[in-house]
């Protein structure tokens, strides 16, 4: 246990605590301000912005100070060390750092995509000179796109060294770097090379100030209209927990959260640019329901009516063996349970299957390497695009026994043994085939629940239009067994409803579809997701039980 | 002045001294004999411990306390050799790599012998194009002659000696700068600790050392540590601090005297001796305003404090920051100390690396400062924040990762001290304050 004295109070840090000064500060409810360190980087020292005076203290109790000022970021907290951040000594080296990083800075705020989140607007007001003893220099605004994704305003830039240290150390390919000597340093590429890693989003979160910009998101809003929305990425089955910046129902972008158990403070371009589908014109926004040639728009409690009766109908003619309810990966676990719960309740004979897992590639593993042994990964991205793979089988596994794929529904389809089939999409782009689709005529019941319109959904007889990941609420389970909630972020398009509600009121259930209830149900149902019981999900998500994968 | 015996430079001017069979005509690799073969490397170090030998390279640390911070289980030690000479009129080590090498290679066998490294890697200047054939022929004779490679006069010591061209700067000269460098990076001086001594040069100890320094532990081997006490200025024995000031040193005379070049002197001689003495008095008939001790980091004496001994302690008694590189430029009295300052501010403006934030705007800062007023538009006010910023981004201590903002912030604190009065005068007479050409 150690004891460490923050500005005069003193507090504990447990046992395998391995904490800086900055660190161990943030507990005591100290800021310490800071441009260069980042918990995930290596440590540089070089803004200079979190020197505080230092001390340690002796058995006795005596406190003996270091002279000089120290780099809270390069200090670990001891036992018995002792920081002073009030002294005057610490405000005027503050107040002159920011002073310095003032000089050459075009002060642009208001043309800035960082103004409103920006570590040097907001130190220059907790910490800096109020006057300018500098001449004002003539205004400059240096643009130069470094990669796809990225880009750069020299100008604006504190030389923190982070964005370099992240290419270098995370995602290992190392495109950015300082060029010039003294206050003509700027980062840059080497001619030719430009910053196109999967990972090369993430500089612009870790510029503390406006030098590093997204083009995506590049003068689209001020961030204070933004509301952020805790979520996770479902891109692939890594699982990064997420922000997702939000103005009236418009997603302008999506920002990485720290998750120890998941992507650490990262995410990849692919999660982070793939959110427009979100917004699509293709997106369904009517329940629809086949009368003859016809498929004709619909109200929800009709066509949800008409479907219970066909689908009984269906399976009293058939059999239960002859439904079959596809779960879509995408679906959260909720969605999955209910359906499947749904479709057991009509015949415990109707079939079960795990919706298409869509693979890309293989998964890949940052940081790269250029030569030699690839180091121990500190990134991911998966192959497996769907977030949600290992939640649906586990509750496939505990209602069907087995699980069966996507290609066997559809040979089984083409056999003529299927006449109902059940299908869950919810994917970012289109994934069934032509040839696919063409089978879907041989049933006498397909019902697509689905986000994006597509020949099956001309074809289907009940067209059910569902949620986006960010316009509900719901768990899902990453290829490492964590289970993270999101909530809804933004609106749905029309009169979309979100999947659990569909399936809640398809089962008749009374009241209103609520995932934090249905997860408890689930947890009682399914061992797999026993750790849910009757607790809410943390921040970083819960580890489920580890058999039964 | 006493009279005293030259060993740094003796074979300078001995015509082929770059030859290893006459560099051992003179004496030469006895010191190298008498280590490997009579003394242990714990030895060796007892010997330089006791010498009170301090690093030649600027800083003044005490070279074999240096070596004892060696973690005592370690399996790889890296000696690197600093001749990464370029503060600005420092050219003592040149005259060394150019007149005597072998002088400098027996000081690093000595030294690796003491510090077990199995590798040293030279880590010379790019501009020195001369110094780096000649060390390189005269690392390939001691190869040849068996005092470089495996088994060194047939003991169980083996050294490889590698040549480095730096492609840097003068940040390359700060040892942590430049072992970043010699691994292949930017020339960025690394947080401290880790010290070099734990974990330096591709992550192992490294002792660095500059090459006087080595050329010191060539003459303290062969004469013994009483013979190097008895020349330079003594501990004070009322300051239990004071490291004392031993040993000959090499004095680079440069500036407006008649006759500048590279003296070697006992440790303490004072700048009027250097400059009235060998350096045969102030340049056409002038007189001197100031002089830079030791390198232009280490601030400047006025004309008044000229009978200061130049050694390790005498200096910082009037505000200078030490005795640097012993590289002492002289100022007459027709030059402008806004031309001085000026050109100081922009030597370092120039030669921040751009890591630290105070280091790297405050440099060029104080540049534009005196750029306007040299050109006469300085304000009264200009004085101040100068000062300021000298205080805030050298003087307060910590403020920077390496000492290359403390060397920039010294002149101008030194400059606005001891010659006040000048730059009120420029300040306020709104007038070019150039004397219309660049000093020193």
């Amino acid at each position: 246990m150690a004891t460490i004295t923050i500005d005069g109070n003193d507090i504990q840090l447990g046992e395998h605590d391995r904490l800086n000064v900055i660190e161990a500060a943030e507990r005591a409810g100290v800021e310490i301000p800071y441009y260069c360190w980042h918990p995930g980087l290596s440590v540089v020292a070089s803004c200079r912005m979190c020197l505080v005076e230092v001390g340690q203290k002796d058995k006795e109790g005596k406190v003996l100070m270091q002279p000089r000022l120290v780099p809270a970021c390069q200090t670990p907290a001891r036992d018995g060390t002792v920081v002073v951040t009030t002294s005057e000594k610490v405000k005027e080296n503050r107040r002159a750092v920011e002073e310095y990083l003032l000089l050459d800075h075009p002060v642009d705020c208001p043309i800035c995509d960082r103004a409103g989140e920006c570590y040097l607007q907001d130190y220059y007001f907790q910490h800096g000179r109020s006057e300018r003893r500098d001449e004002p220099h003539p205004f400059t605004s240096r643009r130069k796109d470094l990669g796809p994704e990225v880009t750069i305003f020299t100008d604006r830039c504190v030389m923190c060294s982070r964005c370099v240290r992240f290419t270098r150390e995370i995602a290992g390919t190392a495109e950015l770097q300082v060029v010039n000597r003294g206050n003509h340093a700027e980062i840059d590429t080497f001619p030719g090379f430009p910053i196109d890693n999967k990972l090369s989003g993430n500089v612009v979160d870790l510029c503390p100030v406006g030098a590093l910009c997204s083009r995506d998101f590049l003068y689209k809003q001020r961030v204070w209209f933004l509301q952020s929305h805790d979520s996770i990425c479902t891109g692939c089955s890594t699982g990064c927990s997420i922000r997702i910046d939000e103005n009236r129902g418009a997603i302008y972008r999506l920002k990485p959260r720290f998750n120890p158990n998941a992507n650490d403070w990262w995410m990849c371009d692919e999660g982070r640019l793939g959110f427009d589908f979100v917004a699509s014109p293709d997106r369904l926004t009517t329940p629809k329901r086949r009368a003859g040639a016809a498929l004709n728009d619909a109200d929800w409690p009709d066509v949800l009516a008409a479907l219970r009766s066909d689908l009984s109908e269906a399976v009293r003619r058939h059999g239960g063996t002859a439904t079959i309810g596809v779960l879509s990966p995408m679906l959260a676990c909720e969605e999955a349970y209910l359906l499947a719960k749904y479709l057991k309740s009509l015949n415990a004979e109707v079939r079960l299957a795990l919706g298409r897992v869509p693979v890309v590639g293989e998964d890949d593993f940052y940081p790269k390497t250029r030569n030699g042994q690839p180091p121990a990964p500190k990134f991911t991205i998966r192959a497996e695009k769907c977030p949600n793979r290992r939640g649906v089988e586990s509750i496939l596994t505990a209602l069907e026994g087995r699980v069966t794929t996507i290609d066997d529904v559809f040979a089984e389809i083409e056999s003529g043994a299927v006449k109902s089939v059940f299908l869950t999409g919810g994917y970012s782009r289109p994934w069934l085939s032509d040839a696919e689709i063409a089978k879907l005529a041989k049933p006498e019941l397909v019902v697509i629940v689905d986000i994006l319109a597509s020949k099956a959904t001309e074809n289907a007889d009940y067209v059910l239009p569902g949620a986006a990941w960010a316009e509900k609420d719901g768990s899902y389970v990453n290829h490492d067994g964590l289970l993270q909630r999101t909530e809804r972020a933004v609106r749905l398009p029309g009169q979309a409803h979100a999947e659990g509600r569909i399936f809640w009121e398809l089962a008749g259930r009374p009241r209103l579809f609520h995932a934090g209830d249905v997860l408890g149900e689930l947890a009682a149902a399914v061992p797999y997701f026993a750790n849910c019981a009757n607790q809410k999900v943390p921040e970083h998500g819960i580890r489920l039980a580890t058999q039964n994968a | 002045m006493p009279e005293f015996e030259q060993v740094l430079l003796k074979n300078i001017g001995v015509p082929d001294a770059q030859r290893l069979d006459v560099y051992k005509s003179h004496g030469g690799y006895r010191a190298v004999e008498k280590a490997l073969r009579t003394m242990s490397p714990d030895d060796v170090v007892k010997v330089v411990i006791d010498s009170k030998l301090r690093g030649r390279g600027g800083a003044g640390f005490p070279c074999g306390q240096k070596w004892s911070f060696l973690p005592p289980h370690r399996t790889t030690t890296y000696l690197c050799i600093n001749a990464d000479e370029s503060e600005p009129a420092t050219f003592n080590n040149r005259i060394q790599m150019e007149g005597d090498p072998h002088q400098i290679l027996e000081g690093i066998i000595i030294a690796c012998y003491a510090t077990k490294a199995a590798t040293a890697y030279f880590y010379i200047r790019y501009e020195f194009v001369e110094a780096y054939h000649i060390l390189q022929r005269a690392i390939d004779e001691a190869y040849a002659a068996g005092y470089l490679g495996k088994n060194i006069l047939g003991t169980p010591f083996s050294l490889d000696v590698y040549l480095h061209r730096g492609a840097g700067a003068y940040i390359c000269g700060e040892e942590t700068g430049l072992i970043e460098s010699l691994e292949g990076k930017r020339a960025w001086p690394r947080i401290k600790p880790p010290f070099p001594a734990i974990e330096g040069a591709f992550r192992k100890p490294t002792v660095v050392n500059n090459v006087e320094t080595l050329a010191c532990v060539t003459h303290i081997i062969d004469r013994g540590a009483d013979w190097f006490k008895s020349i330079g200025v003594p501990a004070d024995p009322n300051n239990p601090r004071d490291m004392g000031s031993y040993g000959p040193k090499l004095y680079g005379l440069s500036g407006h005297v008649n006759r500048p070049g590279c003296y070697e002197l006992p440790l303490g001689v004072t700048c009027r001796e250097l400059i009235d003495g060998p350096g045969g008095g102030v340049w056409k008939g002038r007189k001197a305003k100031a002089a830079i001790p030791g390198g232009l980091s280490m601030g400047l004496l006025s004309e008044s404090e000229f009978d200061t001994p130049l050694d390790f302690s005498s200096l910082q008694k009037v505000g200078c920051m030490g005795l640097g590189t012993a590289a002492v430029t002289v100022i007459d009295d027709q030059t402008s100390m806004i031309d001085v300052l000026h050109n100081s501010c922009r030597f370092f403006a120039h030669e921040s690396c751009g890591q630290c934030t105070p280091c790297r705007e405050g440099t060029g800062w104080m540049l534009r400062i005196l750029e306007r007023m040299k050109t006469g538009h300085g304000r009264k006010e200009d004085l101040d924040v100068l000062l300021q910023v000298a205080e805030s981004m050298g003087t307060m201590p910590g403020t920077t990762i390496c000492g290359l903002a403390d060397g920039a912030a010294w002149p101008v604190k030194n400059a606005l001290a001891k010659f006040r009065a000048e730059f009120e005068a420029a300040v306020t007479g709104n007038r070019p304050a150039s004397s219309g050409h660049d000093a020193a």
